[in-house]
């Protein structure tokens, strides 16, 4: 990589600050006036905004930025760009335009900021949208991220809680590159593991959210940076609850081992505070439990689709090469929201 | 002979830094001994515990202020072997319950009499061995430390309980504060965040 190479101290979403302390700031800022099209907001713990402007057209607006996770810039902006463009696809939407969030060291070597664009206008051109501006700071340490805007149709919109009794959860990505992203960090990952998160990290979820159209999905949500189980936990919203298979969690090469290793990231133990109390552990090895509560960047889509198209959309998924797996099914409410075996 | 101790400053750094650093220190105790860490927060403490529990370590840790926290480990070679060795079949007695945690906080069983209580607690563990189901662990803390210490009867109970995949486990804390650390004769230590997963994690608590 050689000169060009990024400083990661703790980056992608395992820079996110934990879901108690958001939770807690949140709670107490004035909600906005009511407002019939504002569709999806404040109310919902979704990432991203949906206002509606017609009768069949609404708005999904969302924005995500952080620090390098890897240490190819070009890889870097690719992968920043994936997760941020990722919320659209979450909520069912298209990809229209986006604009770059910029920080960046002043003495830094500009080539290294040119990479990180280079690697995230190739994503949205990729996600069929256009990159129309951004905005830039003076900041001690890199980040890069995108504001982005799609559409979707009001009747079509994915909402992260809305899964039914019955429904059967899909995740379409592997899981572990926070924990392998972390183990490279202190040069513990081998090449192969990299290789793999890497290329889960960059993969649009567009191919997936595509896939969908047709198939009565529920709910929706990108599995980000509150992990598999934290993000599992906002969709059951304390309505349903919940049956996970760890043996059909698909993970990343490596990441099992590097777990084995306590090679975890801080915002994994977040994670782990915040959401334990939900989670009951039948049997299940302690570094598949650090793997559920790994904070992901640039996950997969998590989905709960009906019982009756669980098998067809699997199939399709697994045709078109998309790592994606059956993982549980919804229940109704039980003692607890989400028991893992 | 002193055992080695080892000192780790991994003030400022973010994790896994910590733990790696740790691992590190412990290895090059070559056996058995104690590895002392200062990190900046609470939840490189709760990683570092994670790996301590995994591994069969005893800890204990200390926040100093805001920004300083100690964590002392303490490493016995052949604990931790056993540990290990253990560690598999614990999952697959048939007998093992798989949600029922049995939690003894204190060497009496009931009010009343101290001595009472002491038969009373002593009988209790013995019938707990002669039960169809077994707890999935049981965890002795306060004054039930010295349940798992010295020699007794109870202690011969609760080495079939754990010979039959029972998880049997001390608090560190409470261990040293009644000086019972060299004394443990059955079981894993523990610290006060995998007593409390444990109970929040539990089908059924049951305090005797």
């Amino acid at each position: 990589m050689g000169e060009n190479s990024l400083f990661c101290k703790s980056g992608g979403c395992t820079a996110k600050l934990g879901a108690g302390l958001l939770g807690h700031v949140l709670e107490k800022i004035p909600r906005p006036a009511y407002d019939k099209n504002l569709l999806v907001g404040y109310d919902s713990k979704d990432d991203a905004a949906v206002y509606q402007v017609t009768d069949n057209l609404a708005i999904v607006q969302t924005l995500d930025f952080f620090p390098p996770m890897v240490s190819d810039p070009y890889l870097f902006g690719q992968i920043a760009a994936a997760n941020a463009l990722s919320d659209i696809y979450a909520m069912g939407g298209e990809v229209k335009s986006a604009l770059n969030i910029v920080c960046f060291p002043e003495q830094e070597d500009l080539n290294i900021l040119g990479e990180i664009l280079r690697g995230g206008a190739e994503k949205v051109t990729e996600a069929g949208g256009i990159l129309a501006g951004g905005h830039s700071i003076c900041d001690h340490e890199i980040k890069y991220g995108l504001s982005v805007m799609g559409t979707v149709s009001p009747e079509r919109i994915y909402k992260n809680n809305g899964g039914q009794i019955g429904d059967q959860l899909i995740l379409t990505k592997k899981l572990g590159v926070g924990i392998v992203c972390t183990a490279d960090r202190v040069g513990e990952a081998s090449k192969e593991s990299v290789d793999e998160a890497v290329e889960s990290m960059t993969m649009l979820n567009k191919y997936a959210a595509k896939l969908c159209g047709g198939y009565r999905i529920h709910a929706c949500t990108d599995v980000t940076g509150f992990g598999f189980l934290g993000h599992l936990h906002e969709m059951m919203a304390g309505n349903v609850s919940c049956r996970i298979d760890s043996s059909k969690i698909l993970t990343i090469r490596g990441a099992f081992g590097c777990a084995e290793e306590f090679l975890l990231t801080a915002a994994g133990q977040k994670n782990r505070n915040h959401t334990a109390a939900f989670v009951k552990f039948e049997g299940v090895a302690f570094a598949m439990e650090e793997i559920l509560f790994d904070p992901q960047t640039s996950g997969g889509l998590l989905i709960a689709v009906d019982k009756r198209d669980a098998d067809a959309l699997l199939r399709k998924f697994t045709e078109a090469g998309i790592p994606a797996s059956l993982v549980g099914e919804i229940l109704e409410k039980q003692e607890n929201e989400i028991l893992v075996f | 002979m002193k055992e080695k101790k080892i000192v780790v400053d991994a003030i400022g750094d973010t994790c896994p830094i910590p733990v790696v650093k740790t691992k590190k220190a412990i290895g090059q105790l070559g056996g058995s001994g104690t590895v002392v860490v200062y990190v900046d927060n609470e939840i490189a403490v709760q990683n570092l515990s994670k790996m301590a529990v995994q591994k069969g370590y005893q800890i204990r840790s200390e926040k100093q202020n805001d920004q300083k926290y100690m964590v002392l480990l303490h490493v016995d070679a052949d604990a931790a072997a056993d540990h290990a060795a253990e560690e598999e079949p614990l999952t697959c007695s048939a007998k093992v319950s798989r949600d029922l945690v049995v939690a003894v906080s204190s060497s009496m069983m009931g009010e009343g009499d101290a001595e009472l209580g002491r038969v009373l607690m002593k009988g209790f563990l013995y019938a707990l061995t002669q039960q169809d189901i077994l707890p999935k662990t049981i965890l002795f803390y306060n004054s039930g430390a010295f349940l798992t210490c010295g020699e007794s009867d109870t202690v011969s109970d609760l080495k079939q309980l754990e010979a039959e995949g029972v998880e049997i486990l001390t608090c560190g804390t409470c261990l040293n504060h009644y000086h019972l650390t060299d004394q443990l004769k059955v079981g894993g230590v523990t610290n006060m965040y995998a007593i409390a997963e444990k109970m929040t994690g539990a089908g059924f608590v049951i305090k005797p």
